[in-house]
């Protein structure tokens, strides 16, 4: 089962402190890595800083675009990754694996199963 | 009541936890098992009063139940023609031990340590592990868990329906964790069987019979667990601590009122616990180094080992507050701590260390902290300050059982 791994961090505007940064990159390398190799990485991406979202909200039928993301808090969502696990507990191993630490902030990962769609786009 | 009906109702009282585990394991789904599991009791219903009763009632059900999915899962399977993956049905990686999971008096495999991990799987909420534990292990019916909780039953079968799902779909597995897992998911199972426990133990409100119901039902899961896992000393610790503590339920009340364990007429508790927990305790502690439940059941045994209050160690107990600290250094601790420094080493000590943590700022909305000030300060003689800080206390207090017991102290420093 594919499972979604959101990676929420403490967000600064020009990313990570440059001390911070080759660790991070070295642990997300160590996880692509190994996910690739046990062929069970479906998708990873990182995103860029909340400054660049916009948020549509549908209002009485009507759009209303908004500038920002849809919660303020002070952990962001930072980048995501998609593996296929066996179970939840595979999954929470593999988080375990994921940094999400910025700052001096800790961060977390929630952890999602994938739905199925009932028609996907091709 | 027929006989047969009594039988039956002993049976699901006795061994619905242990049929559930193997049904749920052939199933894969926690629905399809109590489903399978009710069919099957009611079968037993219109077969044993003309058969008779089997002479392994359990395996009658658990077989009869198990015709019944597999029957349901065939008529699934031409009815869709892709049938979903039994999940469940993976293999445990448990090989270190299979000896703990065999009990051959019922010639059938014992699934529940699996269930316990499930239940108590850390990725569903602690009120969620609670219910579903209580439910599917100690076979107690949804009336019952919400009459003992005091919620509505619409409310704790909501939290047991969305438990389920989650399994489901968040695929939670059914096994045993692997060994360089098991002392993280072991720490959640105790920690509900103890949930429980307190939940029945302390004295807050409900139908009092249903309390201890609670209690006993904690008990016996903690039993099953260190039944299941004999090596981990925190499972006999665990039910150590709840038997010792439960050893003193007649004396803890009376009228209706706390009673401090100083005033508690000691010839109420119930020696055969204290016993078994004394014992339990050493094999604990033979185990390796004490843990924290380890450590609040030696706690609970120097006041057990006490004829009278004035033989209580408070020293002893004052260290293994400290020793405690050293695991989780949390104020609540230190407070205890400070308390039975009170009575081991002197007042003054005492009221310097509760000062000390009153000072911190940490627990100042913590009733029990101007409780325990004020008791040393009656003691000391200080009356008004005593009074006064048993007034802040009173504010702060939200069971009525503590607020009865509150006021009566105050007006005696008053009086």
């Amino acid at each position: 089962m594919r499972y979604m791994f959101l990676i929420y961090s403490q967000e600064t505007l020009e990313g990570p402190p440059p001390e911070e940064l080759d660790g991070l990159i070295h642990a997300h390398r160590n996880v692509m890595d190994e996910a690739r190799a046990r062929n069970v990485l479906i998708a990873v991406d990182s995103l860029k800083p909340t400054i660049t979202s916009t948020t549509v909200r549908k209002i009485d039928g009507k759009l209303t675009t908004f500038d920002g993301p849809f919660a303020e808090t002070k952990e962001q969502l930072a980048g995501y990754y998609v593996i296929d696990c066996r179970d939840l507990d595979e999954a929470i191993e593999w988080a375990r694996k994921i940094p999400a630490g910025c700052r001096g902030g800790s961060g977390c990962i929630e952890i999602r199963p994938v739905g199925d769609l009932p028609v996907r786009g091709e | 009541m027929s006989e047969v009906q009594d039988a039956a109702e002993r049976l699901f009282r006795r061994e619905s936890g242990r049929i559930i585990a193997t049904l749920i394991r052939i199933a894969g789904s926690f629905d399809k098992a109590e489903e399978a599991m009710q069919e099957a009791f009611a079968a037993a219903l219109t077969s044993w009063p003309e058969k008779g009763i089997p002479n392994n009632p359990a395996a009658w059900i658990t077989s009869v139940a198990q015709r019944k999915l597999i029957d349901q899962g065939r008529r699934q399977r031409t009815w869709r023609e892709k049938q979903e993956a039994i999940q469940y049905e993976t293999p445990a990686h448990t090989p270190f031990n299979a000896n703990d999971m065999e009990d051959t008096s019922l010639h059938l495999p014992d699934d529940r340590l699996r269930l316990i991990f499930t239940c108590c799987h850390p990725a569903l909420n602690p009120e969620a592990q609670v219910a579903l534990t209580l439910r599917t292990l100690g076979g107690l019916t949804t009336q019952e868990i919400a009459k003992a909780f005091l919620l509505a039953e619409p409310a704790l079968a909501q939290r047991l329906v969305r438990a389920k799902r989650k399994i489901q779909e968040a695929r939670i597995p059914y096994e045993v964790p692997p060994p360089e897992r098991l002392a993280e998911r072991l720490q959640s199972v105790q920690a509900v069987i103890y949930l429980i426990f307190n939940e029945g133990y302390s004295a807050t409100a409900g139908d009092r019979l249903v309390r201890e119901d609670l209690c006993a039902e904690a008990i016996r899961l903690g039993r099953l667990l260190r039944q299941l896992l004999p090596r981990e000393g925190e499972n006999h610790a665990l039910v150590a601590l709840m038997l010792l503590h439960d050893s003193r339920r007649l004396a803890r009340v009376r009228d209706s009122r706390l009673v401090t364990l100083e005033k508690q007429d000691r010839t109420l508790w119930d020696q055969e616990k204290i016993r078994e927990g004394l014992e339990l305790l050493d094999l604990a502690l033979r185990a390796g180094p004490a843990g924290p439940y380890a450590i609040q059941a030696a706690i609970a045994a120097q006041h057990a080992r006490a004829r009278m209050p004035e033989q209580t160690d408070w020293r002893q107990i004052a260290a293994l507050y400290g020793m405690l600290l050293d695991l989780n250094p949390s104020p609540v601790i230190a407070l205890n701590q400070a308390a039975a420094i009170a009575m081991g080493h002197g007042l003054e000590q005492g009221l310097a260390r509760v000062e000390a943590i009153a000072a911190s700022g940490n627990l100042d909305g913590y009733y029990l902290l101007h409780a325990a000030r004020a008791d040393i300060l009656a003691r000391m003689n200080r009356r008004r300050e005593a009074a006064s800080a048993y007034r802040r206390a009173l504010e702060l207090v939200t069971n009525q059982v503590e607020r009865e017991f509150l006021t009566d102290r105050l007006a005696a420093v008053q009086a």
